[in-house]
């Protein structure tokens, strides 16, 4: 006999019975469908313990290496604790260390946490002022290099009230606060001869610098492009760093894209619409895996036109950003 | 004998389908309106829970939850021509996965089989 403990209640699973049959059984009410392990409903994560293989199966490797089980599918083997998936965790104080510049309204901002902070790199996190000011963005660094160390793309958005004080106000030593962090783009050892395409406009560079760095630090076999779309030339930054890693790594591309160009353009940048350039450039991308970030429109059509070329829909992540 | 389910290799016959007959549902002018909703990972979880019944694997659907799931779709317009052409492209993707014409029949029956309730009939 197992038990499960579950918002402060233990609860003894009977034999043949499921993490959610049990909770069901005892009047909390749990997300499900299917209860056969396929409509994923009953998802839950784990905060103490482990599962049998079967309750994570279907899930993405990122869900799994977070601890995400299907409670329908789960009788448990050990003691478990268990909550619902809401990300509730606390807020972490952190110092400001550096402002640069990366492009006209794209800032590189560096936070210290006084503690290493636990992330995949292409998770994103929520950066509050105070209490009434928090925004979203995605970490462009890497977990491994140094575990306090924090980076972010920040663009400055006109009348953006977050923004607008990180660009204007805010100085190093200042403090804010940290919370999360969240979503599942982000790159996960285990398959290292799978292509892999990344797709971002805008700051959406920010998550997919942080994988394309961590994934060619687990040496990575596959090849690796990475298409980066700004309105202008103007909108694609870090381009030096990017031509850099494509002459250090054999098995990494760089294709910056523009949408208009004022003047004549540097060889090595195209122009155009960056979801035909990813469909011409890789037409087949059945078996790759696929990270997009930036607008939400252009994220979320490409990724239904990714799919439908090919791409397993298990395979492709994406992170369309909201802007407030 | 085995069971359809079994014979068609279970869950991971349902794993190799719903890719296929996803795309084939987005790309099918007849029904794709009806699959608009951008949140297509959930999309993809509520076709591996039909393709899991109607593969004959186990399941807890009921007439009520069929009845609930697609009234909207009805209000929208959904019809019969939509079930079959649902239907075909089914069979379109069991063809592909080189399934038996007798098992594709099978598949058939057991999709017109909730074919009133999905209707809200």
């Amino acid at each position: 006999m197992t038990q499960i403990k579950f918002k402060d209640e233990i609860f003894t699973v009977s034999a043949g019975s499921s993490v959610l049959d049990t909770l069901l059984e005892h009047g909390h009410e749990i997300p499900n469908n299917c209860r056969a392990g396929a409509c994923q409903s009953c998802i839950m994560q784990l905060t103490k313990g482990s599962v049998p293989e079967r309750a994570q199966k279907g899930l993405k490797d990122s869900h799994k290496a977070k601890g995400f089980f299907l409670a329908c599918s789960c009788q448990p083997e050990e003691d478990i604790e268990i909550r619902l998936p809401d990300e509730n965790q606390l807020r972490t104080p952190a110092r400001v260390s550096q402002i640069n510049e990366l492009s006209a309204d794209v800032i590189e901002l560096k936070l210290k946490t006084t503690e290493p902070y636990e992330y995949h790199a292409g998770q994103y996190v929520t950066l509050w002022r105070d209490e009434g000011l928090g925004r979203s963005y995605s970490l462009a660094s890497l977990p491994q290099n140094k575990q306090e160390t924090l980076n972010f793309h920040i663009k400055l958005i006109p009348d953006g009230k977050f923004s607008g004080w990180v660009h204007t106000d805010l100085q190093p030593g200042d403090t804010l606060l940290v919370q999360g962090p969240a979503g599942d783009c982000f790159y996960t050892p285990g398959n290292p001869q799978q292509n892999l395409l990344l797709v971002g406009t805008g700051t959406g560079l920010a998550p997919l610098y942080g994988i394309i760095q961590d994934a060619l630090q687990h040496e990575h076999q596959g090849e690796i492009h990475l298409f980066h779309g700004g309105f202008n030339i103007n909108g694609l930054y870090l381009t030096d760093e990017l031509t850099q890693l494509e002459k250090d790594h054999e098995n990494f591309h760089y294709h910056p894209c523009v949408f208009k160009a004022e003047s004549t353009l540097p060889e090595s940048i195209t122009q155009g619409d960056i979801t035909k350039i990813v469909l011409q450039s890789v037409p087949q991308p059945a078996g790759w895996k696929t990270f997009l970030c930036g607008n939400e429109e252009l994220v979320n059509n490409l990724r239904k036109q990714i799919f439908l070329a090919g791409c397993s829909m298990n395979d492709i992540y994406s992170d369309p950003f909201i802007y407030a | 004998m085995a069971s359809l389910y079994e014979r068609l290799g279970g869950e991971a016959a349902v794993n190799a389908a719903v890719d296929i007959f996803y795309r084939k549902v987005l790309s099918d002018d007849r029904v794709n309106s009806f699959f608009s909703d951008v949140d297509m990972e959930a999309q993809a979880a509520k076709q591996k829970g039909f393709l899991t019944m109607v593969f004959g694997g186990p399941n807890n659907y009921t007439g009520k939850d069929m009845r609930d799931g697609h009234k909207h779709l009805v209000e929208r317009g959904l019809n019969d021509s939509h079930v079959d052409a649902i239907i075909e492209l089914l069979g379109g993707t069991l063809q592909e996965l080189g399934v038996a014409d007798a098992d594709i029949q099978e598949v058939a029956d057991i999709a017109n089989s909730v074919r009133d309730d999905v209707l809200n009939r």
